[in-house]
């Protein structure tokens, strides 16, 4: 049980330099960090707090708590999944309206260049 | 401006000329007025240039975003009060525009669609397209309350009072069988008109049999998204209308 949860403390930190380095490359945006920030703090929280653990293995009718610990990891990183996925699917929105405005804009752009008289 | 025939096409170089020409050549003895837009959905073969050569409006998209959304495009640049959707590739005839127009025109009903069963014709067909257009089929006709027969057909006339709702909610991917649902579900009314199609003459159908079930899937999907968010307000809009009629 302790080496798992090492294991845990160990990908929670490493995770957590993972996104700081990423937010200060810039390789991601500050609000998207937020997520997978959350994700690795409760995963550090988890594996460093056995009592807490316990708790939490008990209410959830668990006898073996590093099992609370991966289904609690599991469903935060399924939130932040599904967050991406709502975010992936308005940025594909904006970027066909987008698409389809420029298209349209070149279109009578095109149209004023045919009818203007040559110089 | 009367009639905009819309025509979204993708790498349909080698037949779009064919249908440009026929459409240019019989229009004119049919119509006052009227625009051709082709809708190039970023071809890679010379289709937008083809189309332009040909006489037709071309709007080009800067990368392949579907024919959904080619069309959604089409509709927002037509200024024609009435528009025809059509394929370019060879299987719409030409000469079945004027028919859509005219039963738009009289019928007051808001969208035909040009059909290849209407008549109870059988046309050859795959075994697997016969067989997903009657699935279609029986779904739809609860959900319509009448029998569409060819709701695959991508052949469909629209009035003024569809194309505000199509130039908001058109439908991005694999469009015709949702974009029945979603005039349905607004009230709005449709009729079939019997057309003869071509066999494809260029390209391939975006349907291959790797993406049947996907296809299957996205559209039955889009419709029960349809009619749970606009069964309330169609209930409303018919309610609305039959109130007068009992006063």
């Amino acid at each position: 049980m302790d080496r798992l949860l090492n294991l845990s403390t160990i990908l929670g930190v490493a995770l957590l330099l993972l996104v700081l380095v990423s937010v200060r490359r810039a390789h991601i945006r500050v609000e998207y960090s937020v997520s997978w920030l959350t994700a690795a703090v409760v995963l550090l929280i988890l594996s460093r707090s056995h009592g807490l653990l316990e708790w939490l293995a008990a209410w959830m009718g668990v006898t073996y708590p590093p099992l609370a610990l991966l289904m609690v990891v599991f469903s935060v990183f399924l939130m932040v999944f599904f967050r991406f996925s709502v975010i992936i699917s308005q940025l594909k929105d904006a970027n066909i309206a987008l698409a389809q405005r420029v298209a349209i804009l070149e279109f009578h752009l095109r149209s004023l260049h045919e009818e203007a008289p040559q110089q | 401006m009367n009639l905009s025939l819309i025509i979204p096409a993708y790498n349909s170089a080698t037949v779009i000329r064919g249908t440009l020409n026929t459409l240019l050549a019989y229009l004119p003895s049919h119509f006052s007025a009227f625009e051709i837009i082709v809708v190039d959905d970023a071809s890679t073969d010379g289709t937008a240039t083809v189309a332009r050569e040909a006489g037709a409006r071309v709007i080009s998209h800067p990368y392949n975003i579907g024919n959904g959304a080619a069309v959604k495009t089409g509709i927002r640049a037509a200024t024609g009060d009435t528009i025809v959707l059509m394929d370019g590739d060879g299987q719409h005839n030409p000469r079945d525009v004027p028919r859509i127009f005219e039963v738009l025109r009289n019928s007051g009903c808001e969208m035909v669609i040009g059909s290849r069963f209407v008549d109870g014709s059988h046309p050859h067909t795959s075994f697997a397209r016969s067989l997903g257009t009657r699935f279609f089929r029986a779904i739809l006709r609860p959900i319509l309350g009448r029998a569409v027969h060819d709701p695959t057909s991508g052949f469909v006339g629209v009035n003024r009072a569809a194309l505000e709702v199509f130039s908001r909610s058109f439908p991005l991917e694999y469009p015709e069988i949702e974009a029945l649902v979603v005039l349905q579900r607004r009230a709005f009314r449709f009729e079939e008109v019997p057309c003869r199609m071509r066999p494809r003459t260029a390209g391939r159908s975006s349907i291959t049999a790797f993406k049947s079930l996907y296809y299957i899937i996205h559209v039955l999907l889009g419709v029960f998204v349809n009619v749970l968010k606009y069964e309330g307000r169609r209930r409303r809009l018919l309610r609305r209308r039959t109130e007068p009629a009992k006063a």
